[in-house]
């Protein structure tokens, strides 16, 4: 691509933002590599939605910076739009068109050259051939989900933005997600992703954040993340923490957290 | 992976808003074709007032016409776009709640095509509905010796007003927060023709009623339209009507600027 390979496709620098007094970021500083799925993690509300919405200029920083493939999406957003794809945290599909007549809206307007063709590509991929024509309305949530996430893969974005792409899906949906995922960085597709499952986080991420407060407050490969608790405790004997033990050790309980806090 | 083609490289920005327009112009009138019982709703609450005031209560108005179902035509458009636009707010508001309007706008597409296609559907719509009450007009008895250029000019006018009126249904499609508020501002809009020169003349009406119905937008479009209809000069009425209806039309799309950047802020 026009970007030297040594931009990296996300880069976020100090990055704020408030909804009126509430303090959602607070300085967020982050990186993702080329080709790399990289899982934000963090409690509910602890922002992961609203820094995808500002990724993804639906929405202004009050403060710092954020480049995707080194364009700003404050000042370059169309350029932004252009490298990006969004899958919302709820599925955004038109429930008055069939699942196919989605597929081919999104084709059309990323200005595709056979938008039929890609859909029905699509509709195989995701399992959705036999449902194809019929009213999204329709839909199971499950089914309304692989529509969402086959829509956002249409034009080869550069990055993909998955907020809690697995929420809501079977195992074995689930899975194909992931194998999508894996394929897509494979690719050399970027992807964003946040997600509540922490095994999801452990088994596809190359790098994961915990966010926390309005800042990251760990970041790395798994076994770093694993190396931030010294020593399992005694009950787990000779076991590696799970990124669940990670998580509840940096997080804390909510309530106890506020309890010493008090 | 699926093969997708490249992009349509360097596509000018000009050209890929009308495309980008026409795609999702389509889009949502497959919406309204997929539920036609918006246009034909939309028709008979218009329907329903011209009956009723020709039949019930047009016998007991002196207007001073030769044909009062002439007479009070112009004000029954002016209902019948006022009720058509709630269902641009209404859709446009679905499209915010399902997140379809967020994925748009994260999208390489011109943003403002987003709008200008509801806009445009709007237009489609109300005109359908509009030709609906004409012909009912006529089948009640409705004649009119008027010209093509006086047809044209009534047209011109109920495409601005329509317009206007969508724009102004935009800014609530925008912000509402629930599909009552979305759609309850044209309540209003419906009901300001009833105290206006549509139906009776405003010389009929009490003091503070009559300086109202008489400083109010929709009379000098109803005198506008009337004059049109009954082959008389229009005056200076339609120059007043204009500005109005450019003047709401203007206001409109800047509040709808200002939703939108409040929206994304
Ligand atoms: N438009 C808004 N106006 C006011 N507050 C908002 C707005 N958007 C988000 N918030 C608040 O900002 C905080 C962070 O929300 P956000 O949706 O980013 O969290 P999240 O990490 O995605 O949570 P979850 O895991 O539940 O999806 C929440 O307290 C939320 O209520
Ligand atoms: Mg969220």
């Amino acid at each position: 691509m026009n970007a030297a390979p040594a931009v990296p496709a996300i880069r976020v620098a100090d990055i704020r933002k408030s909804f009126q007094d509430l303090e959602v970021l607070r300085g967020v500083d982050l990186e993702v590599a080329r080709g790399s799925v990289f899982a934000l993690l963090g409690s509910n509300g602890a922002g992961k939605t609203t820094l995808i919405r500002i990724l993804s200029t639906l929405l202004r920083a009050d403060g710092g910076t954020a480049e995707i493939d080194g364009h700003d999406v404050a000042t370059d957003s169309a350029e932004v739009r252009a490298a990006i794809s969004l899958t919302g945290q709820f599925a955004a599909v038109d429930g008055q068109l069939s699942g196919r007549e989605n597929l081919v809206l999104i084709a059309r307007l990323r200005h595709q050259r056979d938008p039929g063709a890609i859909a029905d590509a699509l509709l195989a991929r995701f399992d959705l051939t036999e449902a194809a024509g019929r009213k999204v309305a329709t839909y199971s949530g499950g089914m309304r989900r692989r529509l969402d996430i086959a829509m956002s893969l249409i034009g080869s974005p550069s990055v993909v933005f998955l907020d809690e792409p697995t929420t809501g899906l079977d195992p074995q949906s689930r899975l194909e997600v992931w194998a999508t995922v894996r394929g897509l960085a494979d690719g050399g597709t970027t992807v964003l992703l946040t997600t509540q499952t922490l095994d999801e986080a452990e088994h596809l991420a190359d790098r994961i954040a915990i966010l926390h407060e309005g800042r990251i407050l760990v970041e790395g490969a798994l076994d770093e993340l694993q190396r931030v608790l010294p020593v399992a405790e005694p009950v787990h004997v000779a076991q590696q923490p799970s990124l669940e033990d990670v998580f509840l050790a940096l997080v804390g309980d909510q309530r106890s957290s506020k309890e010493t806090a008090a | 992976m699926t093969a997708t083609a490249m992009s349509v490289p360097g596509a000018p920005a000009r050209t890929r808003f009308f495309a980008d327009s026409a795609v999702l112009t389509g889009r949502s009138l497959r919406h309204i074709l997929r539920s036609p019982d918006t246009i034909i709703t939309t028709a008979i609450m218009p329907v329903a007032f011209m009956l009723l005031f020709v039949f019930v209560l047009g016998g007991a108005i002196d207007a001073g016409s030769d044909s009062y179902v002439r007479y009070q035509l112009p004000g029954i458009l002016l209902i019948t776009v006022a009720s058509g636009i709630s269902y641009t707010a209404y859709r446009l508001f679905l499209d915010m709640q399902s997140g379809i309007f967020e994925r748009f706008q994260s999208m390489p597409i011109a943003r403002s095509s987003v709008l200008w296609a509801h806009v445009l559907t709007s237009l489609v719509a109300n005109l359908v509905s509009l030709v609906i009450v004409v012909g009912v007009a006529l089948l009640i008895g409705f004649r009119s010796g008027a010209g093509v250029l006086a047809w044209l000019a009534v047209a011109g006018i109920m495409v601005l007003f329509t317009l206007a009126l969508t724009w102004l249904a935009v800014i609530p499609g925008l912000t509402a927060k629930s599909v009552e508020g979305a759609s309850a501002f044209s309540y209003p809009l419906i009901f300001l023709p009833l105290v206006s020169s549509a139906f009776v003349p405003t010389d009929s009406m009490p003091g503070p009623v009559r300086w109202f119905a008489e400083v109010q937008p929709v009379t000098p479009i109803v005198n506008t339209l009337r004059a049109l209809l009954e082959e008389r000069p229009v005056g200076g009425d339609i120059w007043i009507a204009l500005a109005w209806v450019l003047g709401i039309l203007v206001a409109s799309i800047l509040g709808t600027t200002a939703a939108y950047r409040r929206r994304i802020a």
